[in-house]
Order: structure tokens, then sequence, then C-alpha cells
């Protein structure tokens, strides 16, 4: 089935993120990811999922009448911002901390956490650099990890979101 | 009198007021209770329905003969869960529903608490929008809202849950606004591009069929779909929720398409090149198989619900407003059209239907000697009332049978569930809708089967003075089962067998307060319906015991493609 990024504006009232998700379990849909949080307008949220499924069309409309949902946005990922936040913690004895460190600091990542035995960071970015990161990651023991719902925008510029992350500095 | 505070529950009372309700259906209890005490003092009726199934129902039945809100009110728990197949009915057939429970206390919500149940969940999917109202100063406009999403747009039940706490805060009443639906913005007004791409496309059709839906009823627009179908010299069909829609003895009126339809109609969309729906969903008794369905016709699709607009069949010309205002816009530009156009003639395609419907009429035998069949008795009502009743049914055969034998004359007419197939509808259905037309003949026609579901509430009627009248059908058994089968299971007759002995129908109406009667022989039919029409102070129930064999056709079997219409069991 076919990942789609969807965007939507509801009202902050009680229940709105159940009726939001019910309408995907109803039709045995399975979301993938999910972030909510408040927009820059007083009483207003932003849901982004991510979910698989075969089409959306019935399924946009269906969200669409939802008394409690202002808008609702079908993004292509060519044409969105994506952004998730991850937690990653390697197993790393002190020797190794230098190259950990190395590679980590390629991806942006933030050390946050430091035992003996373990480093952790806190990485974000677009899908992919979360998922290269995780790869660079994976040879030295990933002990733990957690991972936020995608958060999207549509994007205005015709510029590539490569373009735009990568050589800002 | 003390001067008691003002509370959640009078501005309730307050805002249903100012609503305009008239009356309510509902059943008390402990968390409902505050909301009972001021409607002693209202001037809004109060019916008290013998189980809450019951009250919704007969909300759904007042709604569905008056074309306004139907309110009914339950306590919490069970009451809100015997509530939940009156809200899911409303859901399927567009019904304006407000239905109001009670709730715990808002500290004990979530704490299974006596008469839990987490209702608003329970209605999240049975209702057009639901509330938990926990704060008494948000009534008045929680109740605006509600009456407002109810009533517009794609009308549907709404669910408002009140804590018995939140009844009994203190609180103010103000005028109401509906300032809190910024979501909520339905589309009434069609498209004017769309719309003379309707035209140009109906007008250009060689064979076209406007498919009226219950949306036509819903929207008033039963004048509007007359002066378009004579204008357009289009032939209609109306589904089962759009019964009276367009008089049944009209020339271009072909009857009810689908499953039970008209031959005429059924096969008149098989056969359109246009088809034009108004306000309906192309639900699965209408469609049959859907890929062989109108296999050539373009679909010029009219309905208020975007969602419905492509949900089964892409449309070619998708059309969303409300049926009476998208009528009228295209009603103006045929009349301009006609100024200078005369409207087609389609002498072939009249030709062809006029054909269909000599060679394949609704048909029935009646023997001299009986048994009664149930498509006389209703044929025999008609005539004796000049079809001058609002019609209530259950679901089964004579459902359909009352809407195949039954001439409808006028919208608002017909009352019966559609969508869900609920069984025992009509009777509280009847109730309801003799409550709001107390001067018009409420007849209801049910089955054995149905009327075992909920024939409790003829004693309500009994009590409250709502003299609705019931034909049962009796043949012993879910006849639509029983046909069926015997048609696709081999003549197994599994759990669908009621037996004719238990109960004694006239006994048990007259235990519940109604004059009742027992028809079985043909030539008693007349004089029996005659003798029910004379008593118009309290209910009353006729037992029509019917033939126990008879079959319901047209039909085309379940999945069926709606090119093989069968006429009868021969045929199968």
């Amino acid at each position: 089935m076919k990942q789609h990024t969807l965007s939507v504006i509801v009202e902050d009232k009680p229940g709105v993120l159940a009726r939001v998700s019910a309408m995907f379990s109803n039709r045995g849909f399975n979301i993938h990811s999910l972030a909510v949080g408040p927009t820059h307008v007083d009483g207003r949220s932003h849901i982004t999922l991510v979910v698989d499924a075969p089409e959306l069309e019935q399924l946009k409309k269906q969200l669409h009448k939802l008394v409690n949902v202002i808008k609702v946005q079908e993004l292509d990922t060519t044409e969105a911002l994506e952004s998730e936040v991850m937690i990653l913690r390697v197993s790393c004895a002190p020797a190794g901390r230098g190259e950990v460190s190395d590679t980590a600091s390629l991806f942006g990542a933030r050390m946050t956490d430091l035992s003996q035995n373990s480093m952790t960071f806190e990485v974000s970015g677009t899908p992919n650099h979360l998922a290269s990161f995780v790869d660079h990651m994976k040879p030295y023991g990933i002990v733990d990890m957690v991972k936020s719902g995608r958060v999207a925008l549509k994007k205005l510029s015709d510029v590539s979101p490569s373009l735009v992350g990568g050589n800002s500095q | 009198m003390t001067n008691k505070p003002f509370t959640g529950s009078n501005s309730l009372l307050l805002s249903l007021e100012y609503e305009g309700v008239e009356v309510i259906f509902g059943v008390p209890g402990g968390a409902i209770l505050p909301a009972y005490d001021p409607l002693l003092d209202s001037p809004i009726r109060h019916v008290l329905a013998r189980h809450e199934q019951g009250a919704g129902h007969m909300a759904e039945g007042y709604a569905m003969a008056t074309g306004r809100v139907g309110v009914t009110m339950a306590t919490s728990g069970p009451g809100a869960t015997n509530l939940i197949t009156p809200l899911q009915n409303a859901k399927m057939d567009s019904t304006p529903l407000v239905a109001i429970t009670g709730q715990v206390g808002t500290s004990a919500i979530g704490s299974d608490a006596f008469q839990e149940a987490y209702t608003t969940g329970l209605a999240m999917h049975c209702t057009k929008h639901s509330y938990l109202v926990t704060d008494a100063d948000d009534i008045p406009n929680v109740i605006h809202e509600a009456f407002h999403l109810a009533a517009t747009g794609r009308p549907g039940p709404v669910l408002i849950d009140i804590p018995k706490d939140v009844l009994n805060a203190e609180t103010e009443w103000y005028e109401p606004t509906l300032a809190g639906l910024p979501g909520y913005n339905p589309t009434t007004d069609g498209h004017p591009r769309q719309i003379r791409a309707a035209v140009e496309m109906i007008e250009a059709a060689s064979q076209p069929v406007l498919y009226v839906g219950g949306g036509v009823i819903k929207a008033s627009a039963s004048p509007e779909l007359f002066e378009f179908a004579e204008a357009m010299n289009a032939p209609v069909v109306t589904t089962l929720m759009a019964r009276g829609a367009f008089p049944d003895s009209h020339r271009l009126h072909l009857g009810m398409p689908g499953m039970h339809g008209a031959y005429t109609a059924t096969t008149a969309i098989q056969n359109a090149d246009v088809l034009v729906s108004l306000g309906a969903r192309f639900d699965d008794r209408v469609t049959g198989k859907v890929d062989a369905f109108a296999p050539n016709a373009k679909i010029i699709h009219v309905d208020v619900d975007p969602a419905e607009i492509g949900k089964v069949r892409e449309a070619d010309v998708p059309v969303v407003g409300d049926a009476r205002n998208v009528l009228r816009a295209m009603n103006e530009r045929v009349r301009t059209l006609r100024e200078t156009t005369p409207a087609p003639a389609r002498d072939a395609w009249f030709a062809q239907l006029d054909s269909w419907a000599t060679s394949h009429p609704y048909s029935y035998d009646q023997a001299a000697d009986g048994p009664i069949k149930a498509q006389y008795f209703i044929e025999r009502l008609h005539s004796l009332t000049n079809g001058n009743a609002v019609i209530v049914a259950g679901v089964g055969q004579h459902q359909m049978w009352a809407s195949q034998f039954w001439s409808f004359a006028e919208p608002d007419n017909w009352v019966n569930s559609g969508g869900l197939g609920t069984m025992g509808f009509a009777v509280p259905a009847a109730v309801g809708a003799k409550t709001a037309r107390p001067n018009d003949l409420v007849f209801a026609l049910d089955g054995d089967g149905c009327f075992q579901m909920t024939f409790q509430e003829l004693i309500t009627a009994a009590v409250e003075d709502i003299p609705v009248k019931v034909a049962v059908f009796n043949n012993g058994g879910y006849g639509m089962v029983k046909q069926w089968q015997n048609l696709f299971y081999g003549g197994r007759i599994s759990a669908s067998d009621l037996g004719t002995a238990v109960p004694d129908y006239p006994k048990l109406a007259e235990a519940m307060g109604c004059v009742a009667f027992r028809v079985t022989h043909p030539d008693e039919v007349d004089v029996t319906i005659e003798k029910a029409l004379a008593v118009t102070d309290r209910p009353v129930v006729i037992e029509v015991v019917v033939d126990p064999d008879e079959m319901c056709f047209p039909m085309v079997p379940a999945g069926g493609s709606n090119d093989d219409v069968v006429m009868g069991p021969e045929e199968l």
C-alpha cells in the first residue's frame, strides 16, 4: 500500500484527534506516524498523518465532513517540507566515543546524554536523513530509539528540499 | 415558588424552546433527571416512550413527516445505548435528529459509575456530530449548533451528552451564535458552469433518466423537480427514500428502481445514455452489481454532500449543491432555452419505456377465496382512503409491497427505514409522525416480525392519545428471510418461522389500549378497513392474515446485474 502524508487543520477541541484517527481505523488503514500540535492561530491544531492506504480521495472527503475539521491537504513528498525528530542511543565504550561522535556530527546530531557504555543523540530532519543516520549508527549497536511523528508543510518555492537544507551554511 | 437558581437544565429547556421544539420523545432516568424537572413547566410536550429505541424512531418519524428536526431524550448508560439504532438509522437516511442524553457526573466519568457508558464514543460513528458538554455556560451555543448541524447541508443526527452536574450547575442563558463552527460550511448552490453543462447534457440525451433520491425530499424540492422533469421531458425514477417526491400517477414516472423495484425503472437506468442523480447515493439496493449498472450512461451527480460524488460511480458532471437550489438554477436555464427550443420529444425512448411498462407491470394473484395478499390489502387501503395518508413501513417484504403498490402523490407521506433496514421501525415512527400531524391519517403497514420488535410503543400511542393505525401483515415469519432461504438456500427454513398461534394480535392490541380487528378473507378487507378508519380516538391494529408463501417480485438477486431482473420464482 502507498504511503500518503496528510496535513489536517482542525479545531483544538477534545475528541477531534479520535474522530480523525477513527476515520482510518474504520477502514482498516494503518496510521504510520502522527503528529499533533498548535498552529500560529489560537484554537487551531495541525495534525500531520502518514498513512498506508490505497487511495485517499474518498477518505479526504470524509475527513472534511467532520465538523471540527477545517482543512485537509494531501502532501506529495516532492512538494512538502517534512521533518522528524529522533532520539537514539548507541552502545559505546569510552574508547569509541570519538568515532561515534564524528559520525553523528555529520548528521547534525547533538549529544544529549552520556553514560559509561552509551551515547544518546538527538537529531532532526527529513525522513531520509533520519533513516540514513540510523543506518550509520547500526554498526555501533542501537540500544534504544524513539522518533516523533512527521510534521509537514506545503512548500511554496520550487527549490527541492535537499537544496534548501543542505548548503545553507 | 421558591427562588430556585437557574441551572443547566433550565438553560437546556430554554434553548430547546428557542429552537422551536414542540415535542420531545424520551424516557427519563437518573442522569437526565434534572432536565425532566423544568420540562414540567415548559410548553414543550413530552411523549413518554416505552423504550429509548422507540423514542428515537418516534423522533425520526416526526422529522420525516415534517422536515423539522426531531428531538429525543434519554438517560445515561442503557438509555444512551438504546438510542444507537435510531441514531444510525437517522444517519443512513439523513434524517435531522437531535438526541440529548444524560451522563454521570463529570468527576465520575471513566470510573465505571452506575449507568455509565462512553456515549460520545459510541455515538461517534452513528451521528453527524456529537458533543460532551462540560460547562453549563456552553449549553445555549451547543444546542443551537446541534440544531443547525442536524438540519442543514446533508441533514443527520447530532447527539449532546450532558453530565448530571452540568445540568445542575448554575448558569445563565444567552442568545446563541454559530461562531463555534468554523469548519462547517456546506456548499448549497451548484456551480453555474456545472449547471449549464448538466442542462446541455440532458437536453442532448436521447435516453435520459432522472434518478431521484431522498435528497429531493430533504430539500423540499418536489415542485422544482416537477417543473424540471416536464420542461426536459425526461422520465423519472424515485428511490425508496424518494417515494412521493414526484407523483406516481405522472406520465413521466417509471416507479422505484432497484432490487425490488419496477422493471421499467430499473431497466430504463440500464439503458440510459444520461443518468441524472438528484440527491441519490447509488446505494447497492439500487445499483445491483456496480460494474454492470447503467453501463452506457454519462452520470450527472447532484448532491449536497461532496463525499457522495464519485463514491460509488465516477460522475461526468459533478454538482455539489442542495437539490432545490440546483434544480431552481437548472429550471432558470431551461426556461430561457424553451423560449426558442421546444422540449425534445424522445418518441422512441418513451415508446420503449411504455412497452416495458406494459409487458412487465407489478403483479400479484389475489384468489377470491384467499389467502389475502398484502398487496391487495395495500391497494384497497389506497382506494378507500383516496391515498390521503402518511404511510409508515417497517423493513422487509411488506415494506417493498407498500412502496410498490401505494401510489404516492406528495412528498413527506412516506416514512420508512431505508439505508439501515431497521426492523421494528414502523410502530414508533408512526407514533412520531402522528404526533407531528395529528389531523392526518397515519397508517403503519407492518410485518409480524417487525411488529414483535417494537409493538410496546402502541401503549405510548394509547396513553398519550396518538391514534395511529397499524396493519400487521401476519405471514407467520420473517418473510424476506424466508424468501431468500427458499430461493437461495434450497428451501431450508432456518429460524425464520414465527408461527401464527402466538401472539393473539387482537388480544395483544386490546391489552395495550387499541381497538383491534383480524381479517382473514379477501371479502372482509374493505369492511375491516372502513371500520378501522371510523375509529379516530384510539390507536387501531388490524391483523391481516396473509399468504405465508407469497414472495416479493420483481427481484434482482443480491450482487447480480440489474440487466437480470427476475419477475417471478419461475425465472430463477
